[in-house]
């Protein structure tokens, strides 16, 4: 669906990307993870045609990315952090807009409000909607021509966690339907909750780019286990055959309250890498 | 084609709700009709609220309000959004100059209620050619601006000089020497007359200068800044 080939794109001289470069299938949800400033959303605007890069090759649908057409941007939906809303219109008539431009039935717009959970909402006007609600009716806009392929740069950035929880629930249901999906965050658990396979990006390269769990067992380099006692003692021992038989036997005991192999974060893995936090400097939002 | 009356079905819905343009279209055709109805002194020349609110209308209307749209589509991000979803800048461009054209002839039409019917193609006439020149004018500054607040400060001295330009010409002499390069101004001289017959080829070189010189403006603007 996409190739990206030794990208290389620079502002005044500064190098913003550097050799980037990775494939994705059909189908599959790709994450960029990167902190502020990492070239997530420079990339984004190269994919998706919005700005031209110094060398390399990039194609969409198999396409040049400068050779797309009008009908193949049909086929593409982009959710930008910035991207605004018609503030005095109300979320039906910011819909029929955009149902107009793709040649969408407004039939399908009620259908779309109640995907993303703002059926009730569809009379207010974009600008008395709460944060959470204004994402979901960006969300709206990009699935309501049921694109291929969907590109969301930080769709859950600023969000309660409830308002995450169902955007999430929303993207997989894309996922399901056959969608490939683009997604940038510096939010390490979203990404391992939602991406097939995710990309780390730091100061504009590449550093890793595998399944998140496969990311988490590489650099699992302390290969240990960590047990919480119910005598409020914690336990680290060797991840190895010999330690199977004590744990047995504290597990017959009713002993252990908790247990927890020490694979590492995608954030740790980032931190061994690349010797910055994903989050550096930004509002953390956990589950 | 569909693309540009996309962009002026939606300028149309959103103007119903917003106050600010929709004060600026309506406010000077319901002053006239209030003036011309309302005041009568003798020795007052003939349609001299109209004459006087129209020049006023067409720079200041258009100009404002293009101004005003294409910034506040930037400043909310929003033009971003039509652009990505293959709307071309110039289906955009085109769709609000048609529709501020469209809309501002409708209240030059309310303004002529008055006139005699054999006055009013000139008189319309008129006023489609001012009009065209300030959304030109509108336009080069929505693009230049980077958000509303700067097209406010640019609009504002912009404004002021082609819309009163031509009302204080009429009081003082030396204001009316430098007044007369401008395209109200030019277009005032010729409502007066209100003739076809009556266009002078100087009137026209400044109207034409006046275009070009918006047209230019308005190209740089654009080559410049795009619709970023």
């Amino acid at each position: 669906m996409i190739r990206c080939n030794d990208v290389y794109k620079s502002f005044s001289g500064k190098t913003v990307l550097s050799g980037i470069g990775f494939d994705i299938g059909d189908g599959e949800i790709f994450g960029l993870l990167g902190p502020s400033g990492a070239g997530k959303t420079t990339l984004i605007k190269i994919l998706t045609g919005q700005l031209e890069f110094d060398s390399g090759e990039v194609s969409v649908f198999d396409k040049d990315v400068s050779a797309l057409s009008g009908e193949d941007r049909k086929n593409i939906g982009i959710m930008m952090d910035q991207f605004g809303v018609y503030e005095r219109l109300s979320c039906i008539d910011n819909l029929k807009i955009f149902a107009d431009i793709y040649g969408v039935s407004h039939d399908r717009i009620k259908s779309t409000l109640e995907q993303v959970g703002l059926k009730e909402a569809g009379n207010k006007p974009a600008s008395t909607l709460s944060k959470g609600m204004r994402a979901r009716l960006c969300l709206a806009r990009v699935f309501m021509h049921a694109p291929k392929l969907i590109f969301l740069d930080e769709p859950t950035s600023g969000l309660d966690p409830q308002t995450m929880r169902q955007i999430h629930k929303i993207i997989l249901e894309k996922k399901k339907e056959g969608c490939t999906i683009f997604l940038t965050t510096h939010n390490m658990e979203e990404a391992h909750k939602l991406c097939d396979r995710v990309a780390l990006l730091n100061e504009g390269v590449i550093v890793e780019n595998e399944a998140p769990d496969k990311i988490c067992r590489k650099y699992n380099h302390q290969k240990t286990i960590k047990l919480h006692l119910s005598s409020g003692e914690d336990l680290i021992i060797p991840h190895e055959s010999k330690s199977a038989e004590w744990i047995g036997r504290l597990l017959a005991a009713g002993s252990i309250e908790t247990i927890h192999s020490s694979e590492p974060t995608l954030e740790t893995v980032f931190l061994e890498l690349t010797g910055r936090k994903l989050e550096e400097d930004e509002a953390c939002i956990t589950f | 084609m569909h693309n540009i009356l996309i962009i002026i079905k939606k300028q149309i819905r959103d103007t119903l709700k917003n106050k600010m343009v929709l004060i600026q279209f309506i406010l000077f055709p319901v002053m006239t009709l209030v003036m011309e109805n309302a005041i009568n002194i003798d020795g007052m020349p003939e349609l001299f609220f109209t004459k006087l609110f129209s020049v006023m209308y067409m720079g200041m209307a258009p100009l404002t309000s293009t101004a005003s749209i294409i910034s506040e589509e930037k400043e909310k991000n929003t033009l971003r959004v039509l652009t990505m979803a293959n709307v071309k800048p110039w289906e955009y461009l085109s769709g609000v100059g048609i529709y501020v054209w469209v809309i501002c002839m409708i209240g030059a039409g309310v303004m002529a209620t008055g006139m005699k019917n054999e006055d009013m193609p000139f008189y319309l006439f008129i006023m489609a050619v001012g009009f065209g020149i300030s959304i030109l004018a509108g336009a080069c500054i929505g693009i230049f601006a980077r958000n509303q607040m700067t097209a406010t400060s640019i609009v504002m001295p912009v404004m002021l000089v082609f819309a009163f330009s031509p009302m204080l010409a009429m009081f003082n002499e030396s204001i009316e020497k430098v007044a007369r390069f401008a395209y109200t101004q030019q277009l005032k001289t010729l409502m007066d007359d209100m003739a076809f017959d009556g266009i002078r080829t100087d009137s026209i070189l400044i109207l034409a200068v006046n275009a070009a010189m918006m047209a230019v403006l308005f190209f740089i603007a654009f080559r410049k800044k795009g619709l970023e």
